[in-house]
C-alpha cells in the first residue's frame, strides 16, 4: 500500500527526517511510536502532501505510484486520509457543509454524527472554538464520510478523556475494518493505516500489525508493537538510541 | 423660507467641494437623467432581461413575499405598489411631501445638503426617491423591495430617501441598485435618511450590481433612538468603476443597538472605499460593525469608526480582507472614546487565504479550485436573512467564479 524509500525532509531549511524507510502492507495498521520532536508527525504531514515539507530525498510510493511530488488533492483522489493533531480553524466553513461536500452517502454520516455527538455542532465553523475531544470526533466523522482506504492518524487519543477514548478508539477501529472479520479478510478488504500513538491506548481498541520507532528523524528500528511498547514504558527511547548506535 | 434659502446658497457654494474620500468625479461629464419614463404596472411584463436585472439584486418582480414595490429608472419613478397598506406605507418622496406636511421635517435633517458636491448636487435638483414609514406599533411579515436604475448613458442620477419606522414598528427593506443591460458609464448619487424611533426596528439590505464605469456616492445617516435597532447589510460583489460611503448610524437613545455588515468584491478596475460610522450617544448603546471584503485585482478600503460619547457604550469592529489575486485591501479602524465607562475594541485583519486552510479541505478531496470556492463563500457569509433564491444562485455562481479565478 504504502512504501517509503531512504525520505529525507527540510521544514524551513532545517532537516527533520533523515532516510526514512517505512512500510505499510495492505490491511495493516501500522503504529509509529518516537519522543516530542522526533519527526512522527512531520512525517504523516509530508505523505499527505502539505506544504512547507520538503523532500529532499528519497520518495513516497503509494498503491505502486510514485506521489512524491503530487498535490495533497491528488493523493487524497487517491483514497489517503488523514487526522492531524492541530487543524486549522475554517471560519465561515460549517461542519455539515463540510460533510456534505466530502460525503458520498450523507445518511450514514448523519447516523455516525449522531453515535458521536456531533449533529449539534453541524451549523458551527468547523474547528472553530472546538474542545480537544470535539476536534478528534469532528476529523473522525470527517474521516469517516470521506472514506479513504489508507489513513493517517496523528495521536487520535490525546486531548481525549477516559470516557471518550473508548468511543473513539471504536470508531478508529470501525473506519479501519468496517465489515471485515478475520485477518485475511483484514488484509483483503480492509483499510490500512499508519498511527501515531504515545501512550499506545489506542492499541487497545485497534489491530497493530507492525511498529516503528523514529527518534531524531530516523527509523531506530520496527517491530511487534505491543512488545515494543512495553518496552518503550520500561526503558524509554533512550535505549532505543543506544541500541541502534551499538548496531552502526 | 430664509433658512431655505440660506440653504440653497450654501449648496450652490458647494457645488464644487471635493468628498473627503473617493476619486473626484466633475459632475459636468454627467447629463441630468431624465425625470420622464413609461410606468410599469405589471413587473412581470417587463423583458426578462430587465427582470433578470431586478432579480440579481434581491427585486422580485412577481412581488410575492413583498409588503411593497417601487422603481426609479433614472431619475423617473416608474412603479409604485403596495400590497400591505395597513402596516407600511410607500410612495414617492414628493407624494409624501405633497401628503404630509410633516415629512419636510425629516428632509435634509440627518444629511447637510453642503457636505460635498454630490450632496450639492442632489439637494439643488430636489431629488426625488422613495418615502417609506411603518405608523407606530405595525410589524410587516414581509420586506418592502425597491430598485434604483441607471438607464441611459452619461448621466447622474440622483436619489433622496425617507424611511421612518415608527415606535414599536419593524420594518424590513430590501434596496438593490443597478444599471439596464449595456449602460456604461454614470453615476448614481443617493441621499438616504433613515429613522428609527423608541422600541422600532429596521433592517434594511442593500444590494449592489453596478457597471464597470459605474461611479457611485451614496449617503446615508441613520438616527436611532432609545431602545431601537438599525441592521444594515450592504452587498457588492459585481464590477463597479467606485463606490465611496462612508455610512453613519447616531444611536441617540438609551440601549439603542446598531449592526452594519458590508460584503465586498472590488475586481480589477474597482475601487470601494467603504466606511461604517457609529456614533454613541446615548447610555447602554451597543454596536457591531463587521467587514469582509475581497480583492481580485481591484482596490479595497474598509473604514470603521466609532465613536463614543456617552457611558456603558459597547462596540466592536470587525475588518477582514482577502487578498486574493492580487490588488489592494486597507483596512482603517477608528476608535475614540470621549467618556471613561466604554468598551470599544476592533480586530482587522488581511491578507491571503491560509495556505493551511486550503489544504485541509484539499487533503477531504477538494480540488482547490473547490476549496477555495468553499473558504470565499464561508468569508463572505454573515448570516444575512432574507435573501432571494435567485439572488443567493447569483452570488454563489459569482464566488465559484472567483475561486477559479483565485488559482
Amino acid at each position: 500500500m504504502l512504501e517509503i524509500n531512504n525520505l529525507t525532509v527540510e521544514i524551513g531549511g532545517r532537516r527533520i527526517l533523515k532516510g526514512v524507510d517505512l512500510n505499510v502492507e495492505a490491511g495493516y495498521t501500522n503504529v509509529l511510536f518516537g519522543p516530542n520532536g522526533a519527526g512522527k508527525s512531520a512525517l504523516l504531514m509530508t505523505l499527505m502532501g502539505f506544504s512547507g515539507y520538503n523532500v529532499v530525498e528519497g520518495e513516497i510510493i503509494f498503491k505502486g505510484e510514485d506521489i512524491t511530488n503530487m498535490s495533497v488533492y491528488e493523493r487524497a483522489q487517491m483514497g489517503m486520509g488523514i487526522m492531524t493533531q492541530r487543524p486549522p480553524n475554517m471560519s465561515g466553513v460549517k461542519l455539515y457543509d463540510l460533510l456534505n461536500v466530502i460525503s458520498n452517502d450523507m445518511k450514514d454520516t448523519e447516523v455516525l454524527a449522531e453515535t458521536l455527538d456531533m449533529v449539534r455542532f453541524f451549523e458551527r465553523d468547523v474547528n472553530v472554538g472546538f474542545s480537544g475531544g470535539e476536534i478528534k470526533r469532528s476529523e473522525l466523522l470527517q474521516l469517516s464520510a470521506q472514506n479513504p482506504d489508507f489513513i493517517l492518524l496523528d495521536e487520535p487519543e490525546s486531548g481525549v478523556d477516559l470516557v471518550s477514548i473508548e468511543q473513539i478508539g471504536n470508531t478508529i477501529n470501525e473506519l479501519l475494518q468496517k465489515d471485515c472479520k478475520c485477518a485475511g479478510d483484514r488484509c483483503k478488504n480492509g483499510k490500512s493505516a499508519l498511527v501515531i500513538t504515545h501512550t499506545g491506548q489506542v492499541m487497545d481498541y485497534i489491530q497493530a500489525d507492525r511498529g516503528y520507532i523514529l527518534c531524531n528523524g530516523t527509523v531506530m528500528c520496527s517491530g511487534n508493537p505491543r512488545e515494543m511498547l512495553t518496552e518503550i514504558k520500561e526503558q524509554g527511547y533512550e535505549e532505543c538510541i543506544k541500541c541502534k548506535l551499538m548496531k552502526i | 423660507m430664509q433658512a431655505d434659502e440660506d440653504m440653497r446658497k450654501r449648496a450652490e457654494a458647494a457645488l464644487k467641494k471635493t468628498a473627503e474620500y473617493g476619486e473626484d468625479f466633475d459632475l459636468d461629464e454627467y447629463g441630468l437623467a431624465s425625470e420622464e419614463a413609461e410606468q410599469t404596472a405589471d413587473l412581470e411584463e417587463l423583458s426578462e432581461e430587465d427582470q433578470r436585472t431586478l432579480l440579481n439584486v434581491g427585486f422580485t418582480p412577481s412581488e410575492d413575499n413583498r409588503a411593497g414595490s417601487f422603481i426609479m429608472l433614472n431619475n423617473a419613478v416608474t412603479h409604485s405598489s403596495l400590497r400591505d397598506k395597513d402596516v407600511v406605507e410607500l410612495m414617492s418622496l414628493r407624494d409624501a411631501m405633497k401628503t404630509h406636511e410633516w415629512v419636510k421635517d425629516y428632509s435634509w435633517k440627518l444629511v447637510k445638503p453642503d457636505t460635498d458636491k454630490y450632496t450639492a448636487m442632489s439637494y439643488l435638483q430636489d431629488a426625488n426617491g422613495y418615502f417609506i414609514r411603518a405608523p407606530a406599533g405595525k410589524k410587516s411579515k414581509m420586506p418592502v423591495q425597491t430598485c434604483l436604475l441607471i438607464g441611459s448613458k452619461d448621466v447622474s442620477q440622483t436619489v433622496h430617501n425617507i424611511v421612518i419606522v415608527e415606535e414599536g414598528a419593524e420594518l424590513d427593506v430590501i434596496t438593490g441598485c443597478s444599471t439596464k443591460h449595456g449602460i456604461e458609464k454614470g453615476l448614481h448619487l443617493g441621499i438616504s435618511e433613515m429613522y428609527v424611533k423608541k422600541g422600532a426596528t429596521l433592517n434594511f439590505t442593500m444590494i449592489h450590481n453596478w457597471g464597470e464605469e459605474i461611479g457611485v456616492r451614496p449617503r446615508t445617516v441613520v438616527h436611532v433612538e432609545e431602545g431601537g435597532s438599525y441592521i444594515s447589510n450592504y452587498i457588492t460583489l459585481k464590477p463597479v468603476k467606485s463606490v465611496q460611503a462612508y455610512p453613519t448610524v447616531l444611536l441617540e437613545g438609551k440601549g439603542a443597538f446598531t449592526r452594519l455588515n458590508t460584503i465586498a468584491v472590488a475586481h480589477p478596475g474597482s475601487e470601494l472605499d467603504l466606511g461604517s460610522r457609529v456614533i454613541f450617544n446615548a447610555e447602554d448603546t451597543k454596536a457591531e460593525l463587521i467587514s469582509r471584503t475581497i480583492t481580485t485585482g481591484g482596490k479595497a478600503i474598509a473604514r470603521g469608526e466609532m465613536i463614543g460619547n456617552a457611558n456603558n457604550a459597547k462596540g466592536h469592529l470587525e475588518c477582514h480582507g482577502l487578498v486574493l489575486g492580487g490588488g489592494m485591501q486597507r483596512a482603517i479602524p477608528i476608535l475614540e472614546a470621549n467618556v471613561e465607562d466604554i468598551e470599544l475594541s476592533h480586530e482587522a485583519a488581511v491578507g491571503r487565504i491560509a495556505r493551511e486552510q486550503i489544504e485541509y479541505l484539499m487533503a477531504r478531496g477538494l480540488a482547490e479550485e473547490d476549496a477555495v470556492g468553499m473558504i470565499v463563500r464561508g468569508f463572505l457569509d454573515v448570516g444575512i436573512q432574507g435573501i432571494p433564491d435567485e439572488l443567493k444562485a447569483d452570488i454563489d455562481a459569482t464566488i465559484a467564479k472567483i475561486g477559479e479565478n483565485a488559482i
